[in-house]
């Protein structure tokens, strides 16, 4: 039977080839679409986890409430202890501190007076340590621009624009100006040691990188820190077992009163990125719902130009004496059949130009030059196994049901009147 | 007939609105008065209220009219040596940790000193208020069973930190209570209170004011004068970038 309706459709091109080029279109769109929803959203994320928000992080009560303002006055203080406990009791998590703080990069000229400053923006990771893996999860060596990273204490790195802006060299010292935790004025001088560019406007404006121990030192933070992230094994993030690690923990500092009490938050519930994701499910979902929706009108409108194409067909079946049912039920299996082909050849277009698209990916630096949201400059697709399916099913489903639809006109069709219509 | 009433009442309108304005100028002279000098010497306590804790900055500051500046910090450890000089309207500050000097101008000049609730521009503002603003009396109270008027102060140029500021000034001393300090969008930024009223070198000084910056959570910074003398006589050096070094 297959074998036949394939003879049929590969025989009578007219019949297959606009519903195979339609179904083909709108699968390899969705394919598309839905990579590239799906690269960007992973790309924000996974910026988001290892600049940010870890997969899951630990502050004080009164920091995470106001967080966007860098408050190194409400940080962890005896944080040491706490890292401890938190490796004894989840060791299965990669635990690391950070420190983010504002201020003032002053470069001197020859007389050592203010040749050029700019506003700093600071963040210090524990790159000293040989266990922490920060160095390799924020891909700090690709992102040196010119030079090496720290490995000293009084060492920085520098953002490349700002480096350019105000002519630096490797090895030239600039000073950073800013508060202490405790709102002390604050002076430290460091040596440039490399430029660094992280392809995100929110992070390469004024950026400066030191360890940890040097802003702990020059913010006054002797064991404190602003916060501490957690990375799940592997690096990949999984919002389950994130939230049952910070229930675990929140559970065990228990209901306190105290501002200062730390807390724990899942990446997820972070920088509003739950509703992110729930938007793109939902638009996902709607755009394959109109998919769906709009194809099956096309195939309908198809299926009756084709129907009425195949008018004399039908009613030559009919007079020989073929049911209805079985008319119905063959077109309905070409259908599949067409539904089949053109959602393969539609994957697989989608599924190449997703992959095209994760190669070269769009640049969107221009429109981000004020942006302060942490997200790439250049946004990429992403082949996921889910990309095999998302747009396979929808265009066979909406094939069937554009057949369907137009195949309803055979069951009107009268015996009594065939002959007189095939005289026509 | 009614076109002649209109008149009247303009011209009274106008009149009132016009002796309330040389009023309040007037007003605002006294103030200048006791306030502003040629040349200020003064010791200062700056106590900032921190949520977790709270610290007392002192310093010595000396100031020749509104133009120059010069002030070393003393105490706590951590700030002993900084000092800082403003010269019209830049301002260096020196690190001895560091041993740089470093220039703020534009809008760093708007950050906060030290984590108070003072900012750069507070501190080096010392120009008399009759330049910098017109007055209006809107209104009389009484505060510290002291009678005071409500001054309103437009600026009248361009180069003032407060566009608008609202002053309560005691009837009888000619020193400012209270004052408000508001935005160009009319948004209220700073509230200062002034007290420990003092008569120092035959004029009416407020020895304590505490800064309260609107944006900010606790209680304010109170900023103590613990010694002032007016019109004493400054060495030119000390307004140089030089004496930053010394």
């Amino acid at each position: 039977m297959i074998k036949f309706l394939l003879k049929g459709i590969i025989g009578d091109k007219n019949r297959s080839l606009l519903p195979i080029i339609i179904i083909s279109i709108g699968v390899s769109l969705t394919v598309l679409l839905s990579g590239y929803i799906k690269g960007a959203m992973g790309d924000i994320i996974d910026q988001n986890a290892r600049f940010d928000t870890g997969h899951v992080k630990v502050m004080t009560k009164a920091y995470a409430e106001n967080k966007d303002q860098l408050p190194n006055d409400l940080a962890i203080m005896s944080v040491d202890s706490l890292l401890d406990q938190l490796k004894n009791n989840y060791p299965e998590i990669n635990w690391v501190k950070r420190i983010k703080f504002g201020g003032i990069i002053d470069v001197p000229d020859a007389n050592g007076d203010t040749k050029g400053q700019g506003p700093a923006s600071g963040m210090a990771f524990e790159l000293f340590s040989k266990t922490s893996g920060e160095i390799k999860r924020m891909n700090l060596q690709t992102a040196v621009v010119n030079g090496a990273l720290p490995t000293k204490s009084g060492e920085a790195l520098i953002g490349q624009e700002f480096i350019e802006k105000l002519g630096l060299n490797i090895g030239d010292e600039v000073t950073y100006f800013g508060s202490t935790m405790n709102g002390s004025m604050t002076f430290k001088n460091f040596k440039v040691t490399g430029s660094i560019r992280f392809g995100t406007p929110a992070l390469d404006k004024g950026a400066i990188i030191v360890d940890i121990t040097d802003a702990q030192n020059m913010l006054d933070m002797e064991n404190a820190s602003g916060e501490i992230l957690g990375y799940q094994p592997n690096e990949i993030y999984n919002h389950e077992n994130a939230k049952l690690l910070a229930d675990s923990f929140n559970t065990s500092v228990g209901n306190t009163t105290d501002e200062y009490a730390p807390v724990m938050i899942p990446l997820k519930d972070q920088n509003n990125l739950a509703s992110y994701l729930d938007y793109v499910d939902v638009y996902t979902g709607l755009f394959v719902t109109i998919f769906i929706i709009v194809m099956s009108i096309v195939l309908w409108n198809t299926g009756l130009l084709g129907g009425l194409r195949r008018y004399q067909e039908f009613g030559i079946r009919l007079a020989l004496g073929e049911a209805k049912g079985h008319i119905y039920k063959t077109m309905i299996y070409e259908a599949i059949l067409i539904g089949v082909i053109g959602s393969v050849l539609g994957s697989l277009v989608g599924l190449g130009f997703t992959y095209y698209m994760q190669i070269v990916g769009i640049d969107i630096g221009e429109m981000l030059e004020n942006s302060t949201m942490l997200m790439p400059s250049v946004i990429r697709a992403k082949v996921t196994p889910s990309l095999f399916y998302i747009g396979f099913i929808p265009g066979l489903f909406a094939m069937v049901l554009g057949t369907a639809l137009s195949g309803i006109g055979i069951y009107k069709r009268e015996t009594a009147t065939l002959f007189k219509e095939l005289e026509v | 007939m009614k076109l002649k009433y209109i008149t009247i009442i303009a011209i009274f309108t106008g009149s009132i609105s016009f002796s309330n304005a040389q009023e309040g100028v007037e007003i605002l002279r006294k103030v200048d008065a006791n306030m502003s000098s040629n040349t200020q010497v003064t010791e200062t306590q700056m106590i900032i209220y921190g949520k977790r804790n709270s610290r007392t900055v002192v310093s010595k500051g000396y100031s020749e009219g509104e133009k120059r500046s010069f002030s070393e910090y003393l105490s706590p450890a951590r700030e002993k040596g900084t000092k800082m000089l403003k010269l019209e309207d830049r301002l260096w500050i020196y690190s001895p940790s560091t041993d740089r000097t470093v220039q703020l101008s534009g809008h760093m000049l708007r950050q906060s000193v030290m984590g108070s609730d003072l900012s750069y521009e507070d501190m080096m503002e010392d120009r008399k208020l009759e330049e910098m603003y017109t007055v209006q009396i809107i209104g009389e109270a009484t505060i510290d069973s002291r009678k005071v008027w409500i001054l309103d102060m437009k600026a009248k140029v361009d180069d003032v930190s407060y566009v608008n500021r609202k002053a309560w000034i005691d009837q009888e001393r000619f020193v400012p209570l209270k004052e408000e300090l508001y935005a160009k969008s009319g948004q209220l930024l700073k509230r200062v209170v002034m007290s420990d009223i003092s008569q120092i070198d035959g004029r009416w000084y407020p020895k304590k004011m505490n800064y309260k910056d609107v944006l900010k959570d606790g209680k304010g910074t109170d900023f103590v004068v613990v010694d002032i003398k007016f019109n004493e006589e400054i060495p030119d050096y000390l307004f140089s970038k030089a004496a930053l070094k010394k």
